[in-house]
């Protein structure tokens, strides 16, 4: 009766979120009395998930799950909780993880809490706390059904170290054809970049920016913390940058260590969506501007001359502290 | 083609978040609920496969009576039908229970859901409909190509795009992307008149059970002042970020 966590990988190599999901399934785990199982697909370095408390790794090495397919993962998880005859399913809050938890709840017939920030508040009921109203408020839900899957939103509980010993084993689930009527066919995606799902730092440009020309200073000052680039909805609406820049309660929901919001006024629907962000910084010539109400740092100026200044001046913070 | 829009009625995206009942219900006072925004493009991009296509739309709508000023407009838009399951949607399991039952005796091609709905924001509706009636899903759904029974789709992913090919019957995630926003259509007055002859058929939900429950609700603790740094002393904010947040 182990808890059950899907660990996500790309090419090869853990995302930071596998250790998190990890840690909080170890958390469960205890709360529950019993241990934790990690599902990886294809990834190297299965033992290092014993860091975060998990005593068992299910291995798959498997050609045609090297590329992310739902239906496909879908299955190998529930044949892997069968197999473990698990009760709780730890899942991610990527968009993958996104798209494969619902997937593996209705298979199992299991209730699902996503976006859940905080381990359980009890076990018996099940209780989770999330958010809901895009980051406007939490709720406290039970999962009323024999199994559970748990959505953990990113960068919300952490990466805890809990040293335990992960015995690895290969597990060869029985995926068919039928498993593949989704086909990836062309992946387009910017490689060793931050992306605004992962980063601990995420820096982000509005309409004050006054053109996609500007944006050199955006992603010179990300390059500089390691952080990812993002929008506002109105730079993505003019097509300055891509959609999957766009931050707020129709795009991306943020939840970095810091957001740093550049020539962004600050709309209600932007603000519900980087408010599970921990530091919020804002630079806006606009005194008034709604996003200084929600940000815990603010300079009042003109983004065209504090942002070389800060990449300056960080270039230099980097060097001392290196 | 026979394709139905799965439509969420949701609290506009500017509404202030309170709750009532001891902090156990949402408090619709002063609320204007609106078509779950993912859902609009989704139904946006059915009426262009309607009209440059020859396909039929429904829309479908788990919901009290309270929501039929939605649904009107979705018909009011140019969808041909609609359906609201009768029904408080109570969490994301139920609803799709509901909506896979509706399509299942629908024989629809295409399903158009929201990747989520911007209140719960459970984002799990499509993919469990999905999964309930074995019918092929693409979440994050920001292009869709069909020629015949083939299906060419565009996703977004974390840092990206994938294309994804597959075929109907089909389930879809949408969201922005899947049509302009500038693309959006509000009803028009010979939209409206027309909207109200077009059927709206009530049926009574399945007796699934909810899965989940939301026992009760808070919101986030109040935020101190900002700290403000000025424009001429940058090495503060490193200085505030370094020592005092631990951000940097």
């Amino acid at each position: 009766m182990s808890v059950l966590v899907y660990t996500e990988s790309e090419n090869g190599k853990f995302k930071k979120s596998a250790f998190e999901v990890a840690s909080y399934a170890y958390a469960v785990a205890q709360q529950l009395g019993t241990t934790v199982t990690a599902v990886s697909f294809n990834a190297e370095g299965n033992d290092t998930l014993g860091n975060y408390g998990v005593t068992k790794v299910l291995n798959i090495s498997n050609e045609t799950l090297k590329t992310f397919n739902a239906k496909a993962y879908a299955h190998a998880l529930t044949e892997a909780v069968e197999k473990e005859t698990a009760k709780v399913v730890i899942i991610g809050s990527s968009t993958d993880s996104k798209y494969l938890a619902p997937m593996v709840a209705a298979k199992l017939k299991a209730g699902y809490a996503p976006n859940v920030v905080d381990a359980p508040e009890s076990t018996s009921p099940f209780k989770v706390k999330r958010t809901v109203f895009s980051n406007k408020g939490f709720a406290h839900t039970t999962i009323d059904t024999d199994i559970k899957v748990v959505g953990v939103s990113n960068n919300a509980f952490g990466a805890k170290e809990n040293s335990a010993t992960a015995a690895v084993e290969d597990f060869s689930p029985a995926i068919t054809d039928a498993d593949f009527s989704t086909k990836s066919i062309e992946i387009d995606k910017v490689v060793g970049k931050a992306t605004i799902a992962d980063a601990d730092v995420v820096v982000s440009g509005g309409r004050g920016l006054k053109g996609p020309e500007n944006w050199g200073m955006i992603e010179e000052l990300a390059d500089v913390l390691g952080a990812a680039t993002a929008c506002s909805k109105p730079v993505s609406d003019l097509g300055w940058r891509p959609h999957s820049e766009h931050v707020g309660q129709t795009g991306k929901p943020v939840a970095s260590n810091l957001y740093i919001a550049i020539g962004i006024s600050g709309a209600i629907q932007h603000l519900a969506g980087i408010s599970a962000s921990k530091v919020k910084v804002v630079i806006n010539t606009d005194p008034e501007a709604p996003f200084f109400k929600a940000a815990d740092y603010g300079i009042v100026g003109d983004a065209f001359e504090v942002v070389p200044t800060l990449i300056e001046k960080l270039k230099e913070f980097k060097a001392q502290n290196a | 083609m026979k394709i139905l829009v799965c439509i969420s009625n949701v609290p506009d995206t500017t509404s202030k978040i309170n709750f009532t009942e001891g902090d156990t219900k949402f408090d619709t006072n002063g609320v204007q609920f609106v078509i779950n925004p993912n859902d609009e493009f989704g139904l946006t991009r059915a009426m262009w496969f309607k009209e440059k296509q020859g396909a039929t739309v429904h829309v479908v709508n788990v919901g009290t009576a309270t929501t039929e000023p939605t649904i009107r407009k979705a018909l009011a838009i140019g969808a041909d039908e609609a359906i609201r399951v009768n029904a408080e949607p109570t969490d994301g399991f139920f609803v799709a229970q509901q909506l896979a039952e509706v399509i299942k005796n629908g024989s629809y091609d295409l399903v158009i859901a929201g990747r989520e709905s911007i209140d719960y924001n459970g984002g799990m509706v499509p993919g469990m409909i999905a999964t309930l009636l074995d019918m092929n899903f693409v979440n994050t759904c920001t292009g869709l190509e069909i020629d015949g029974d083939t299906v060419t789709a565009t996703r977004e992913i974390d840092g990206g795009k994938e294309k994804i090919s597959t075929s109907l019957p089909l389930v879809i995630g949408g969201q922005k992307g899947l049509v302009e926003e500038s693309d959006l259509r509000i009803p028009n007055m010979r939209g409206i008149m027309m909207a109200r002859k077009k059927a709206l058929t009530v049926v009574e939900p399945t007796g699934a059970d909810a899965a989940t429950n939301d026992v009760s609700f808070d919101k986030p603790a109040a935020k101190g002042a900002v700290k403000l740094v000025d424009a001429d002393n940058i090495d503060e904010l490193i200085n505030l970020l370094h020592n005092e947040a631990k951000a940097i």
